[in-house]
């Protein structure tokens, strides 16, 4: 039976349409109140199952919010203290450096104060005793010639020698003043060393004071984060999705050499365990190839750990001195033997391939056997020596922006799980009250199919309505009339 | 309670792992198993030299690991003996190179001392192939027919009714000279190579012409 078959009650279509229309108008009237109710309840099923699930992404994006910030108070907070620690250190050096030279310093200039001093005393001017005959010359020189030659004579006598007695304290004065002068000309170089040495002083002072500052700027950075302040947390996650991206492209830096090494060494490991066996669809040599790099990197890992200068592995950085420096050695030969062992690789791979294009010339050159030697091949093998002997230690490195990636890569996973969560829970909340509105327009929808029933009922309702009236009005003025009557 | 959680997820996460990295088909090998047959009938002879071309293309083509066996086509071919060399390569590079080397030279000299033979055994050479690249586990496997594809077998020989499981195989006809009578009636060539095509295909392998010897390189494509 097809459909046409039940369609066509009547040979017309039309006419056939209608009655079904008809029929269905009125089916549908009659089941209008639980259709109605069904429509509702599932629309009301629909919006609140999706609001009580966008309540529980909302908390789940609360949590994750605060997950965020306490990750990154945690972060930030390490980093801080790691600096400060760092300006502690500096600090430490500086004063030991400086300031520990400090009583040799204070002895140091002790001596040149004393040594200045003696200098100055011995620089101060004595001025000449007058000789002792002075006043005899002078008083002879008093006693009136009155022409006699010999008292003339003695006086010019006297003259002469108080001329030379004159000139011969003039000349000691100068000697006297000239050694004087060099005792002071001698002072020149203690004072230039005492003005070295405050100067640096001063310098070591200034150090201290800008050593001290940059310590105050971190110290209130620091106070910041263990407040938990909206700014702390604003720039450490502006910071941390920097040093997402920053890190993230060093790293693709380091891929990039890794896949060079890799092309370096995996050709001569066929050589080593053969070329020809699998394992899950991957040869076994390219396998062993990637396993020492990767083991290149781990022992990169561990210097860089035991250098404390990445905090990747806190076991590590916790051990004593002595066995870190242990763990140091070993990383660092096992890293030498694995460079020496791929740039022994390296030049097994230019000797495989001068076979191989050796080889393949007498093949395809049917028997010619003669392969042209290039004479500077020696420039490439060294390159590749060189590489394969580098790059290890090159990746070495890569641990620096590992550690920033894995940190950064937390902050930045929890940021997308945020924004995740939000558009989860705003698609959840759309999907909600469209199933509220679709249930009203569904029921209007309903109600606009059987139009046409409900119209009869309308107009049935209003001619009832006012029946009624007109039956409430008579009651009403029988009632008034009774009572007037009553009254009468 | 959070420790037993994390260790039904470790196990749930590695059955995935495992589930993930293992296929329901067992692995087909990558190696590479090639047979050639040469014709060493009448006047084929004089088509050596080109075989010789074939052979060092598909040994540069070789990789460790792969098989190879040169075979001539004379009146009785299901024989081991016909196997000129045969070789195996070594997974590892530098041994591979050397045994081409020495397939080479076997080849040179056993081109100097071919003789020409009376019948050409077509299908108990590729029989032969099929039996010893069977052998050799090769995951993709050819045959490489150098020979007009002319059979003529000796009386008393059986071979038509023997049916050809070439499942898994790729043949190759190479270098399919026309003879003087395929000059007076060209059916008769078209006819030879359908014959070849058919029985080929019927045994479920698949069939190739490659006459143009300047372009091997997709003779072994997989």
């Amino acid at each position: 039976m097809s459909f046409m078959d039940i369609y066509l009650i009547v040979p017309n279509a039309f006419a056939s349409g209608m009655i079904w229309f008809v029929l269905l108008a009125v089916l549908l009237y009659i089941a209008r109140d639980p259709a109605h109710q069904a429509i509702t309840s599932l629309s009301r099923v629909i919006h609140n199952s999706m609001r009580l699930s966008a309540s529980a992404v909302a908390r789940s994006e609360s949590w994750m919010l605060q997950r965020n910030k306490d990750v990154l108070l945690a972060q930030g907070r390490e980093a801080a203290e790691r600096m400060i620690e760092r300006e502690f250190e500096r600090i430490d050096a500086t004063v030991r450096r400086d300031l520990a030279e400090y009583p040799a310093l204070h002895r140091q200039l002790s001596e040149e104060a004393t040594r200045l001093d003696e200098d100055y005393q011995s620089s101060i001017e004595v001025p000449p005793a007058p000789p002792g005959w002075i006043k005899a010359v002078e008083a002879v020189a008093k006693i009136p010639a009155k022409g006699d030659p010999v008292v003339s004579n003695i006086l010019e006598d006297i003259h002469v020698s108080l001329e030379k007695a004159s000139d011969d304290a003039m000349e000691q004065c100068r000697k006297s003043s000239r050694e004087r002068h060099q005792i002071l000309k001698g002072m020149m170089p203690h004072w230039r060393k005492v003005s070295q040495r405050l100067s640096q002083v001063n310098k070591n002072v200034d150090s201290l004071l800008l050593r001290s500052k940059s310590m105050d700027r971190h110290m209130a950075e620091y106070e910041n984060i263990v407040q938990g302040t909206d700014q702390a947390v604003r720039t450490l996650s502006s910071s941390s999705i920097t040093q997402f991206f920053v890190s993230a492209f060093v790293l693709a830096i380091a891929v990039g050499g890794a896949v060079i090494n890799f092309n370096l060494i995996a050709t001569p490991m066929a050589e080593m365990v053969g070329g020809t066996s699998r394992i899950m669809g991957y040869s076994v040599a390219n396998i062993a190839a990637m396993v020492i790099i990767l083991v290149e990197i781990a022992m990169g890992l561990f210097l860089m750990e035991a250098l404390r200068i990445t905090r990747l592995f806190p076991v590590i950085g916790a051990l004593d001195d002595k066995l870190r420096r242990g763990i140091l050695w070993a990383a660092f030969i096992f890293l030498f033997s694995l460079a020496g062992i791929e740039a022994g690789l390296a030049y097994m791979r230019e000797l495989l391939m001068q076979d191989a294009a050796a080889t393949r010339a007498l093949l395809r050159a049917d028997g010619v056997t003669e392969v042209v030697q290039n004479s500077h091949l020696w420039i490439t093998t060294a390159a590749q020596m060189g590489m394969g002997f580098i790059l290890p230690f090159v990746l070495t490195f890569v641990a620096i922006p590992l550690e920033s990636f894995v940190h950064s890569l937390r902050t930045v996973l929890g940021v997308l799980a945020v924004t995740f969560l939000r558009t989860l829970m705003w698609s959840l909340r759309l999907q909600g009250n469209l199933a509220r509105f679709s249930g009203r327009l569904l029921i209007s929808v309903y109600d606009l199919l059987i139009f046409a029933p409900l119209w009869v009922e309308q107009l049935m309702k209003t001619s009832a309505d006012k029946r009624t009236e007109k039956a409430d009005e008579l009651t009403e003025s029988e009632t008034v009339s009774s009572l007037v009557r009553d009254s009468a | 309670m959070k420790n037993k959680i994390y260790f039904k997820l470790s196990i749930v996460a590695l059955a995935l792992l495992l589930t993930a990295c293992s296929s329901g088909d067992a692995p087909v090998p990558d190696t590479r198993g090639v047979y050639l047959l040469i014709d060493t009938s009448g006047t084929y002879t004089q088509e050596l030299e080109q075989a010789k071309r074939v052979i060092n293309f598909t040994l540069s083509e070789l990789n460790p690991g792969d098989s190879f066996a040169v075979a001539r086509v004379d009146t009785g071919s299901f024989s081991e003996k016909d196997i000129v060399t045969k070789t195996t390569f070594d997974s590892r590079p530098s041994a591979s190179n050397e045994q081409k080397r020495i397939f080479q030279a076997n080849i040179n000299t056993f081109l100097k001392e071919v003789k020409s033979s009376s019948h050409t055994d077509i299908t108990g050479g590729i029989l032969q192939a099929i039996e010893y690249l069977d052998e050799t586990g090769a995951g993709h496997k050819t045959i490489l027919v150098f020979s007009d594809l002319k059979e003529e077998l000796r009386e008393g020989y059986v071979r038509a009714e023997i049916p050809l499981a070439l499942s898994g195989y790729s043949v190759i006809a190479l270098n399919v000279t026309k003879l003087r009578s395929d000059n007076v009636d060209p059916r008769e060539y078209l006819g030879r190579l359908n014959d070849w095509k058919q029985r080929v295909e019927t045994g479920g392998g698949r069939w190739k012409v490659v006459n143009n010897l300047e372009r091997l390189e997709s003779l072994l494509e997989i």
